[in-house]
């Protein structure tokens, strides 16, 4: 457990000379429970805010299970609870008083499968707006536009705004849905194995597309793509059986990993 | 010891099990399909007799005179309005009470207690002779109120209409994929409104379609309205009063030893099975409209 922390806070130590670096989300001995089953394992973590942080490993290793914490998906359902603390600007969102709705507004999710909803595709980006803003025609206009062409999706639906959402091919789906997420203008986006159900050119359209995003937002994303959180990421936590084995700069954990675990992960050694 | 089977592959396997496979599937093939003939036999007999009969029976009359008596000219139009009023109330009545029902069963209630009773109860409502609800209204609203009713007519087809809604809404939320909800969850909607704006609309067709299919259930029953609405030779609008329907009327008819009165029941008859038939074709087609949007 010292190990562990030791390596968040030295590669913390290590990046504070970047001088914009800040930690958005830190998690700290956070544990994770699916009814009795034991899921995560006292994890600590810092996310950096306008970094891209991939978590990566086996399946079932929890990574996903961690992204759901961050935005309290996992509330939906009955029987899944979390202890410990995971703080976003400082403050405890696992605590019983946190309102889920604004935490979620705050910190967007996009998942595996594309989850455009049945409605139109100006509907869809403006669905999460409504939610909490009462726009006028104009200004719906306008953040729709926004978040569109801030996806880079803008161009290929723009003449076709009221067709179905369902409409679009699969990758331009997953882009509506990030679309979608950043529309409610979050801090924090949660971005659970995006490309997994898509095709290569669309998988490259969507790590351009967090590239770009970067920037504006404290992104996280859940791959099983090692390739990928190597070129998307800067920051890469490998976890296996529930458990954070290594945390550290991108470059790092893929050229001189410190666990024997990381390198026979990352070597396709096992997972 | 492989080397020695020279015959060129794909050549040398029992050719007698395959035969004999071949004759058993052609036998059981044969016998499905005589099944299939044998099933709509009887619907095409039945629509057949309908038509034959009915088409003679379908007049201007029918749509415009009230039912008369025996010996002289009339139509149904006291039957057709009655039939229509009260399905419509009672659809208005046991739609929205089923969708709730279903939404709690699929959307809140999931793996409760209360959940698993109603789900059970329902089916059992589902599948009630609908005599029996006639019956069960009878006595707690007729009964008490003294006299015969059309919104006795009402409540018992709304109960009727209840456990069908409840199942197809039920079923049809079931089919919407978690992940749209965790998508609308995901962005900050409160459940009510994940459910309203979202998983409604994606089970929009198949809860339409649920909701023709009860409508049709109930445009033809007999029972429960021969206890409730009970029937009336004269046009009413009065809801506190009997009220003429088609089925009771078709079945009074039917049975009385007049001709005139037995062409009104073949005519009316028709008239229920085209609208259904209609309702029916109309269902199919929302849902297809649903899937092409959907895919």
């Amino acid at each position: 457990m010292t190990a562990l922390s030791m390596t968040a806070e030295q590669s913390q130590a290590a990046l504070a000379t970047d001088g914009d670096m800040r930690e958005k989300i830190s998690v700290r001995d956070l544990n994770f429970y699916y009814g009795t089953f034991h899921a995560l394992r006292h994890i600590n973590l810092p996310l950096f805010d306008k970094r891209v942080t991939a978590f990566i490993g086996p399946s079932g290793c929890g990574k996903s299970t961690l992204l759901r914490i961050l935005n309290r998906i996992y509330d939906l359902y009955p029987n899944q609870r979390a202890e410990g603390e995971v703080l976003l600007d400082g403050e405890n969102l696992l605590s019983p008083k946190q309102d889920l709705n604004l935490l979620r507004a705050r910190v967007g999710m996009v998942f595996q499968k594309p989850t455009p909803f049945p409605m139109s595709i100006y509907d869809n980006v403006a669905y999460g707006i409504r939610l909490y803003e009462k726009l006028g025609r104009a200004e719906m206009d306008v953040r729709v536009e926004e978040a569109l062409r801030k996806t880079a999706l803008w161009g290929e639906v723009k003449d076709k705004l009221r067709q179905s959402g369902l409409s679009l091919s699969g990758g331009q789906q997953q882009r509506l849905c990030i679309a979608r997420a950043v529309a409610v203008r979050p801090a924090v986006l949660l971005l659970d194995e995006p490309t997994s159900a898509l095709d290569p050119i669309s998988t490259s359209k969507i790590e351009e597309l967090v590239d770009e995003l970067k920037p504006d937002y404290c992104i996280a994303i859940v791959t099983h793509n090692m390739q990928q959180a190597a070129r998307v990421s800067d920051f890469t936590a490998f976890m296996y059986l529930g458990e954070l084995v290594e945390y550290g700069a991108t470059d790092t954990i893929f050229t001189a990993p410190k666990e024997e675990k990381t390198e026979q992960y990352i070597t396709g050694r096992f997972g | 010891m492989a080397v020695t089977d020279t015959s060129p592959p794909g050549t040398n396997f029992a050719m007698g099990r395959y035969k004999r496979r071949k004759v058993s599937n052609t036998i059981t093939m044969g016998l499905a399909i005589g099944a299939a003939a044998f099933g709509l036999l009887w619907l095409v007999w039945i629509l057949a007799v309908l038509l034959i009969n009915g088409l003679s029976a379908i007049s201007v009359s029918l749509f415009t005179q009230m039912t008369p008596p025996p010996g002289s000219a009339g139509g149904l139009l006291n039957a057709i309005f009655g039939s229509l009023v009260m399905t419509v109330l009672g659809m208005a009545i046991g739609t929205p009470i089923g969708i709730m029902a279903g939404t709690y069963l699929a959307e809140y209630g999931k793996g409760t207690k209360l959940a698993e009773v109603t789900r059970f109860i329902n089916d059992i409502l589902l599948s009630a002779p609908s005599i029996i609800v006639g019956l069960f209204i009878y006595t707690i609203v007729v009964v008490p109120m003294g006299h015969f009713s059309a919104w006795a007519g009402c409540i018992s087809l709304a109960v009727l209409v209840i456990p069908v809604v409840v199942r197809t809404t039920e079923d049809m939320l079931n089919l919407v994929p978690g992940s749209l909800r965790e998508a609308a969850a995901a962005l900050g909607a409160p459940r009510w409104k994940v459910i309203v704006q979202v998983t409604y609309r994606a089970a929009r067709s198949g809860i339409m379609t649920g909701v023709l299919l009860a409508v049709a259930r109930i445009s033809g029953e007999t029972a429960p309205l021969l206890f409730t609405a009970l029937n009336n030779q004269f046009w009413s609008v009065n809801m506190n009063a009997p009220m003429a329907n088609l089925p009771v009327t078709i079945f009074q008819f039917a049975l009385s030893p007049y001709e005139d009165w037995q062409r009104l029941a073949w005519g009316g008859s028709l008239i229920i099975t085209v609208a259904i038939l209609a309702l029916n074709v109309g269902a199919r087609m929302l849902a297809s409209i649903g899937t092409k949007k959907g895919q």
